[in-house]
């Protein structure tokens, strides 16, 4: 077997933009460092990262280090703001099969020199440090940290990878196994959390914090007390008993809760930590090349690398929105209705937009209450501390409840209506509400189905109307469908989606049609299953036939998102659609018996619910796979007609809407990419989506 | 009210390593410079809770860029002070943190302030002396003012024709020893205690450390200096190796109502005597420091030879030798800047005031013998400001420690 730094050298190509490793003397009373600075020579928005190249930049600056005599102590550190962001992913998919492994035993085998080359190392952590960039100091003898460091961690679970650099066996065995769960599983899981600077030295991944006003300065000072002996290191002693299989049972359930199984990246990484316990350094590391190797054979880390492409891209620049330099300003927000849901939206758009937002209903009293529920909300946010008491000022003051609708929305640049969804109604609001405002005003629905076209066509400016469809609950779902009626013109469509930015939501343009993207999906899923269950396969068969699929079980989602919402949306659905929608009878009875859900509070199938159940004759009982295969073969029906009618520009915005609408799984690449992978795609419609 | 009379007190006093204009510098921002010097003054008194400081008074003479937006009162902030604590900028040219130290330390005196933070910075690699001026046209137009006073190598020239006995080979030699002792100051570890180290950022090199005054030149002799251009007069006497370069640095100093400073526990180096500032013709401004040490003189009851310690500004060799010329002390008295001076370590315009009270500090601690020593400086546009202090550990053994 030939060096590995030679096999890597082969794998460098002109895709990488090179992150250098400069080496200088700094010499301190009686100590001498070789301060190794990483800089790609870009600025803090593009992060430096390893490729080959950069790995083998560093590696040569190591031995630089390490061959000069003058040279006591190494220590490595970033550019303004930046330690690293890890691995170069784009270069390393580049580089062929074996790359993976390639690049991983590089990083191994450079990075070691830091603690085998027989000085002492010191890792400074100047700023964002992420995954390679974390590891890259965790093989220093010793770490420093700065107090305001944005973010460190070890995401590579989300990407459907694991910590290979050193991280799997290193952490667990600094700061014991419990942290190294929440570091290396429990955050990755959790929308990639990070940490802080000053997190992250608590947690025990750096022994020295310092202020950022001078990291660098107090950094060097410290780790040249250290090598004189002046300083000593003490490190909290690891529990290696019974807290290690507690962190390890913890670590297992996590990854039930947040995958069901479904992401083998994150369960091998909880193998990893548990084996890391009894292995040495060498067998640890040798396992994490191995499980690098085998992630990369994955079809999850590709999803994963698509879905990140999707929500670190896709979602900040929506495909087909007109230039932004068309929007227009909005510097006043009228509500009509102030119930429930106009009071939320009253909520988010006060405190993102920070303009007057004013509710509005038939009597005083109603539009009061609505104003009444904002406020209560901000309180809460005060009392939590998330916000200041001048803010708070600020924000009440700027929501007010009002019944003359001239008042309301006569100065207003975007009024929105959160009313009954009901077409004749919704009709008849934007009609009062035309004769008041400019032209210029956007008037804005968020009705989850009805048509935009229509509700626009008997206006004098039906080109302001735009369908702006939120989902429950509002400040916490990311997802914004933005839908553009047969008339909606450019300044309307740039106006909505610049709205949508500010309110720091992932936009999504979406063409005029019943249901939009989510919900229509989501309606053909409980179409498929309502049918199966009324044709008699038991409801825990087919709310066990999606684990680590759909992000809930179809019958808790039915009782989450509520039974009449759901039965109103497969209604509108299959008034569209009739031959390929469904509406229950079962479902019908629930939501005339007004039930709340399939569930009782113990969460077994409620009794009352059961005899309300389809009863046939004949029952068929599919098995779970049964269930599952027939489902998604009508998801991938329906997705592929979505595309074919236009609906949506292309699998990519199914997929990020899936993601940020309806929770599907970063690792499965949201709807498309997973039925692909199962093959569904192709023997539903004789072709792949990608 | 009553007024009682409060002592101010020299607490402590730091300064950032100076650097050669595009040099170590040359990628590090001259507000960064003034917080890491405020944030060690902070680090090294630790008795002292930040809430009391009353006031950060910064000096820089171009006050543009990375050295304005109020720059005490935003370094203050950036150094982690409490946003209770307030923050002023200075302008009075060379003399930036001299007058920052005596206004503060008339706040304190006045019983306005307890404690206050008193600095300077110049960055002249980022912003050269000049930049951005607009002189008034009446300058030129009504001759009020000599044009040669808006370039200090021509106001070092004309000082040469008033003391036509200060000759090239006096002032080469003097900048000779001014090296010579810097190289023996730091040799002896007397300098560094004053630095704050500053990490510099370099894109080509990667960040190093700066540890030490770039500007130094121990190798300097007689001969290498006799071949330098006189670029502010042909056949002139006036060569970059005669005088301060173009630098970058900053200083920041703690200044406490002596009684405050032994409540808090905090360290009295020097005690402010008095102080005063001068103007004279502009396109003489070297001669500054003559009439500015003659008025605080007088204003302390003392006279030249009660001062038994001098921090004499080195913007150019010939100012120090008219200065020590009409006191009649001589060119190398051991009293006159023990650890050489700006022409080797260099002259941050704005910020090197605080260096030499530092030095002169430093010079009190060494000999208690001295009662009285002084900062004194000339200043662009046509000033002097001297600065007189007395040695806190002054031990009553001698009146002035000359060595004569």
């Amino acid at each position: 077997m030939s060096d590995i730094f030679d096999r890597a050298a082969a794998l460098v190509s002109d895709a990488e933009r090179v992150t250098q490793a400069h080496l200088r003397t700094v010499a301190l009373p009686g100590v001498t460092f070789g301060l190794i600075t990483l800089d790609n020579g870009e600025d803090h928005t593009k992060p430096n990262t390893f490729g080959p190249g950069s790995l083998l930049a560093l590696n040569e600056a190591i031995d630089a280090a390490l061959a000069d005599d003058t040279i006591d102590a190494i220590a490595v550190t970033g550019k303004p703001f930046i330690l690293a962001a890890g691995a170069d992913l784009v270069s390393i998919q580049g580089g062929g099969p074996d790359a993976v492994r390639v690049v991983g035993e590089l990083g191994h085998a450079t990075f070691r020199k830091l603690q085998d080359g027989g000085k002492p190392s010191f890792g400074l952590i100047n700023g964002l440090a992420l995954g390679g960039g974390l590891e890259v100091a965790l093989h220093c003898t010793y770490r420093t940290v700065m107090d305001s460091a944005p973010a460190l961690g070890l995401p590579e679970v989300m990407l459907g990878l694991v910590p290979g650099w050193g991280g799997a066996w290193l952490v667990p065995n600094l700061v014991g196994a419990d942290k190294a769960v929440t570091l290396i599983v429990e955050n990755p899981l959790n929308q990639g959390k990070t940490l802080g600077g000053q997190a992250a030295y608590e947690l025990g991944l750096a022994d020295a914090v310092f202020n950022g006003a001078d990291f660098l300065e107090q950094s060097l000072l410290w780790a040249a007390s250290v090598v004189r002996g002046e300083t000593t290191v003490s490190r909290p002693a690891i529990d290696r008993g019974e807290a290690w299989d507690a962190a390890i049972e913890r670590a297992r359930g996590i990854v039930a809760a947040k995958t069901g199984g479904a992401s083998p990246a994150a369960a091998k990484a909880v193998e990893l930590i548990a084996a890391a316990r009894d292995t040495d350094r060498d067998t640890g590391f040798a396992a994490e090349d191995d499980a690098l190797h085998a992630m990369s054979q994955t079809p999850e880390l590709l999803a994963s690398l698509y879905s990140f492409d999707l929500v670190q891209k896709r979602a900040k620049r929506p495909a087909g929105a007109p230039d932004r330099s068309l929007a227009r300003p909005v510097t006043k927000v009228g509500i009509v209705g102030a119930g429930l849901m106009a009071s939320q939206l009253a909520l988010l758009f006060v405190r993102r937009l920070e303009v007057p937002v004013v509710l509005t209903d038939l009597d005083q009293e109603r539009a009061d209450k609505g104003v009444a529920y904002v406020h209560a909300e901000i309180d809460k946010l005060l009392a939590k501390g998330r916000i200041s008491q001048d803010k708070a000022n600020r924000h009440k003051a700027l929501v007010s409840g009002e019944t003359d609708k001239q008042v309301a929305f006569g100065d207003a640049d975007f009024v929105i209506e959160a009313v009954f969804e009901e077409m004749s109604v919704k009709k008849t609001v934007f009609a009062d509400v035309e004769k008041v405002v400019s032209p210029a005003c956007v008037l804005a629905t968020n009705t989850s189905s009805l048509s935009i076209t229509e509700m626009a066509a008997d206006l004098e400016h039906p080109e302001r109307v735009v369908g702006f469809h939120f989902f429950n609950p509002v400040a916490v779902m990311p997802l914004l469908e933005i839908v553009r009626g047969e008339a909606t013109d450019d300044a309307t469509l740039a106006t909505a989606f610049a709205t949508g930015k500010t309110l720091k939501k992932t936009s999504i343009l979406v063409e005029d049609s019943p249901s939009f993207i989510v919900n229509r999906l989501l309606g053909r899923f409980m179409s498929e299953v309502g049918r199966i269950v009324d044709e008699g396969t038991p409801v825990s068969v087919a709310d066990g036939a999606f684990a680590g699929i759909a992000p809930m079980p179809p019958y808790q989602l039915l009782s989450l998102v509520g039974p009449a919402i759901a039965l109103h949306n497969v209604e509108t659905l299959k008034g569209a659609f009739p031959e390929r929608f469904y509406v229950s009878p079962a479902l019908e009875r629930l939501v005339a018996a007004r039930k709340s859900g399939y569930y009782g509070p113990d969460g077994q199938l409620d009794p009352s619910v059961e005899e309300l159940l389809e009863k046939p004759a004949s029952p068929v009982v599919l098995s779970a796979g049964e269930v599952r295969e027939r489902t998604l073969s009508g998801l991938a029906e329906e997705a592929r007609l979505m595309l074919d009618e236009g609906v949506v520009a292309a699998p990519q915005d199914i997929d990020l809407a899936m993601i940020a609408g309806a929770g599907f799984s970063f690792w499965n690449g949201g709807l498309t990419f997973m039925l692909d992978v199962l093959g569904i795609s192709e023997k539903v419609s004789g072709q792949r989506f990608h | 009210m009553s007024r009682p009379q409060r002592e101010v007190v020299f607490v402590d006093g730091v300064r950032t390593p100076f650097g050669k204009a595009k040099g170590q510098y040359a990628e590090t921002r001259a507000d960064d410079l003034v917080i890491k010097s405020i944030r060690e003054l902070m680090r090294r008194n630790p008795s002292l809770p930040p809430e009391r400081v009353d006031e950060v008074a910064i000096a820089a003479t171009t006050q543009i860029g990375d050295q304005g937006l109020t720059l005490g009162r935003t370094a203050a902030l950036l150094a982690g002070l409490p946003q209770s604590v307030p923050g002023y900028s200075i302008d009075r040219m060379c003399a930036g943190a001299m007058t920052a130290v005596t206004n503060t330390a008339s706040g304190i005196a006045f019983g306005a302030y307890d404690v206050a933070i008193a600095g300077g910075v110049e960055h002249m690699g980022r912003h050269p002396m000049g930049e951005g001026v607009d002189p008034n046209p009446r300058i030129l137009s009504e001759r009020i003012v000599n044009p040669d006073a808006l370039v200090m190598g021509k106001t070092a020239e004309n000082l040469h024709d008033r003391y036509p006995t200060i000759t090239k080979q006096r002032v080469d030699a003097y900048a000779v020893r001014s090296q010579q002792k810097t190289k023996a100051a730091y040799d002896a570890g007397r300098i560094q205690p004053d630095l704050v180290p500053v990490a510099t950022r370099s894109a080509e090199a990667g960040w190093g450390l700066a540890t030490t005054d770039e500007p130094m030149r121990p190798e300097t002799t007689m001969e290498s200096l006799a071949g330098l251009k006189t670029p502010f007069r042909s056949h002139g006497h006036v060569t970059a190796g005669n005088a301060a370069g173009i630098n970058d640095g900053a200083t920041a100093a703690l200044l406490a109502d002596e009684e405050t400073a032994r409540e808090l526990g905090l360290p009295v180096k020097m005690r402010l005597v008095t102080y005063s500032f001068v103007g004279v013709e502009p396109e003489v401004m070297g001669a500054g420091p003559i009439p500015a040490t003659e008025k605080a003189l007088r204003l302390a009851g003392l006279t030249i030879d009660d001062i038994g310690a001098f921090e004499v500004n080195e913007a150019f060799a010939v100012q120090v030798l008219a200065f020590l010329e009409h006191f009649g002390i001589a060119d190398d008295d051991t009293r006159v800047n023990p650890y050489g001076g700006a022409i080797a370590m260099g002259h941050p315009l704005a910020s090197s005031g605080v260096r030499l009270m530092n030095q002169l500090a430093a010079s009190f601690a060494e000999r208690p013998e001295v009662r009285y020593g002084l900062t004194t400086m000339c200043i662009g546009i046509g000033m002097g400001g001297t600065v007189i202090w007395e040695n806190p550990h002054w031990n009553g053994l001698a009146s002035n420690g000359a060595d004569s």
